[in-house]
């Protein structure tokens, strides 16, 4: 492989990788306060992805307008999630796996409603023409989108970092994530800390939906099942409640899966199980993440 | 009382046999095929029972498991001018390609292959707990049906196989279902099933009384993957066409509704809940005219019925936690306490398959 292929990939993995990792922040600061995986995260990519796809199509919207509204909508979408399917339960105490099962419903009832609404036959996402041009460096093409992606990763990453260490609310979604309870007695008010997890949450994954549009442009409703599952991943890898870890998981397992499929692409039909085989080896050797903290298993 | 219990439990396997001999003679062809997916789903839900309900590991792999099973049962069942037929793209194993043997012997293989699997797979992550483990499980059950669709010497990949000899009638299905009732019946109430559940209740208490936490959850999971593979094998032999994307977790989601509905750790629950919830989603049937061909699984554009289903699993665990039965069982007391309570009514359904 010359060095110019090899820089290729490597970019390409990048910017992948910063896919998942933005996704991956949503699951990150759900875990971290409710310790719940959100397996509805994954369709909500894929939501995402339909709001611009029927905005900047049907309603013939300019493409910036329709993912502004997108990234709204969806963020509304995963609040009303958690207020209609995970408080309830919260509420109740009811224990963990119902949340989960609850959470599967719907990740399920998603899945359906978006097959019964938008059909189920794959539809080609829009693509600007500023996405489109290909940057030429030397002997090295690069898309233009392969940059972009990681510019607005890594700006939004700034803005997120920003928001949970320098100001109230961000302390608040931190002490919630250390003791639920504890923050409750503070004056925190938790349920709130919740609904506004969703929402950022939401929105960086309807972000991370619309660059994975633009990416793979071919949309069906269940286009956020595969990334949903290995965002998770990505999550858990780097050390599950964890932003940097999250980042750091999902450029692992994006830079990973591509660098496979260039150094073998005799495997290129098993990308899909890289990301489950790094998990087992994580959670065998590593069970907190790579950045995790331990934590000791109370009696 | 003991013997008494035991007559009883013979009496009900008489009635239900002669029903099924009844419904296998005079029914037709669409309610005994409804009449074996109960059956078949009854098993798979009480396989997804056995990890999640009475040995609290929450697995998803399911649909994993009933694509071992059902593949092996095709490979050996299916005569060589059929594979041959199938395996135009590429050609087949020459080793696989004269495997062939009765369904018995099929069935036996499916399940016990589903078994390595599943205990492949359980050693290494059965250490997780609860959300972890159900990813886990979940990713594998996916990884499965990525590797049948890249063998193609093997599976025949994308393309599935088809003509499968339709073996599957109601005797092999409810017979089957039963023995896997009083199997499983007797399995709880060993020492095994008590270790199983004293680790639901706490695994720490349990390891601190000598129960050995690896040898107990890989045997519940390997006996859960068994009986899918054996749930997948009935399956395949009753649809007689499989692809990899039948076997998707799309599959494993329906079937916990099925625990979930029934109760997590009740067998009688699960028998009730696979039997209505596979009526119901015929019944469905209704509500989507577009959808003509094929069933539970994916086709083409799987509509309504699928958003109700989704629905009625969130409306179950945010209304009826603990399901129809609970943690119960619907035993022969239970049943007389009902009857005893409406005396002037008629009681007690009287073809459920089992009572303890």
């Amino acid at each position: 492989m010359t060095l110019e292929l090899f820089i290729q990939h490597l970019v390409n993995g990048i910017s992948l990788g910063s896919l998942y990792a933005l996704i991956a922040i949503g699951y990150t600061m759900v875990y971290g306060i409710i310790r719940l995986i959100n397996f509805a995260h994954g369709d909500i990519i894929m939501l995402a992805a339909y709001f611009v796809f029927f905005g900047a199509g049907m309603f013939a919207l300019p493409w910036w307008l329709a993912a502004i509204l997108s990234i709204i909508l969806t963020a509304m979408a995963g609040m009303i999630i958690e207020k209609a399917a995970y408080k309830p339960l919260r509420s109740k105490n009811a224990p963990r796996i119902s949340l989960l099962i609850s959470a599967i419903g719907v990740s399920f009832f998603l899945e359906n409603v978006a097959i019964v609404v938008f059909g189920g036959r794959p539809k080609s996402f829009f693509s600007p023409d500023i996405f489109k041009g290909v940057m030429k460096i030397g002997g090295i093409s690069i898309p233009n989108l392969s940059v972009i992606i990681p510019i607005v990763t890594a700006a939004l990453l700034i803005a997120l970092v920003y928001l949970v260490n320098k100001t109230v609310t961000g302390m608040s979604m931190r002490a919630c994530s250390k003791d639920v309870d504890t923050a409750k007695l503070m004056g925190i008010d938790v349920d709130r800390v919740i609904s506004l997890t969703f929402c950022i949450g939401s929105a960086l994954a309807a972000i991370g939906g619309i660059m994975w549009g633009l990416k793979y442009p071919q949309i069906h409703p269940l286009i956020g099942v595969m990334p949903g599952l290995k965002c998770f991943i990505a999550a858990v890898v780097g050390g599950i409640g964890n932003i940097p870890g999250a980042v750091t998981g999902g450029m692992l397992l994006g830079m990973g899966e591509i660098l496979l499929v260039a150094l073998l692409p005799g495997l290129s039909g098993y990308r899909d199980a890289f990301a489950f085989i790094i998990l087992i080896l994580i959670l065998l050797f590593r069970p907190t993440g790579i950045l995790g903290e331990k934590i000791a298993e109370k009696v | 009382m003991r013997q008494n219990k035991t007559l009883k439990t013979i009496i009900i396997i008489l009635i239900l046999a002669l029903f099924v001999y009844y419904a296998q003679n005079n029914f037709d062809n669409y309610k005994i095929r409804i009449l074996n997916l109960c059956a078949i789903n009854t098993i798979l839900t009480l396989s997804l029972n056995l990890t999640n309900g009475f040995s609290g590991m929450f697995s998803l792999g399911t649909a994993g498991f009933m694509a071992v099973g059902a593949y092996t049962s095709a490979i050996l069942t299916m005569p060589p001018e059929v594979k041959q037929m199938n395996f135009f793209m590429a050609p087949m194993n020459p080793a696989l390609m004269k495997l062939n043997a009765p369904f018995i012997i099929a069935l036996i293989a499916a399940g016990l292959l589903a078994a390595l699997v599943g205990f492949l797979i359980g050693a290494p992550v059965l250490k997780l707990k609860g959300d972890y483990l159900a990813i886990a499980t979940l990713g594998f059950g996916e990884i499965i049906g990525v590797i049948f669709t890249n063998t193609q010497s093997i599976t025949n990949g994308a393309l599935g196989l088809k003509g499968l000899p339709q073996y599957t009638n109601l005797y092999w299905s409810f017979g089957l279902a039963t023995l896997t009732t009083l199997g499983l019946m007797t399995f709880l109430n060993s020492s095994y099933g008590r270790a199983l559940k004293a680790i639901r209740e706490d695994e720490t208490a349990a390891q601190a009384m000598g129960i050995n936490l690896f040898f107990h959850k890989n045997l519940a999971f390997a006996i859960s993957a068994f009986l899918a593979g054996i749930g997948g094998a009935l399956m395949a032999n009753l649809l007689s066409t499989i692809d990899p994307t039948m076997f998707k977790f799309t599959y494993t989601y329906q079937i916990l509704l099925m625990v979930v509905l029934g109760g997590m750790g009740s067998i009688t629950g699960s028998i009730i809940s696979a039997t209505i919830m596979t009526i119901m989603m015929e019944a469905l049937r209704s509500v989507e005219s577009t959808l003509d061909l094929g069933f539970i699984t994916i086709p083409g554009i799987p509509g309504m019925r699928m958003v109700i289903f989704s629905l009625i699993l969130i409306a179950v665990v945010l209304f009826l936690k603990n399901g129809i039965m609970g943690e119960n069982e619907l035993t022969f007391e239970a049943v007389q306490k009902a009857i005893n309570k409406l005396q002037p009514k008629k009681g007690g359904k009287s073809h459920e398959p089992t009572r303890s």
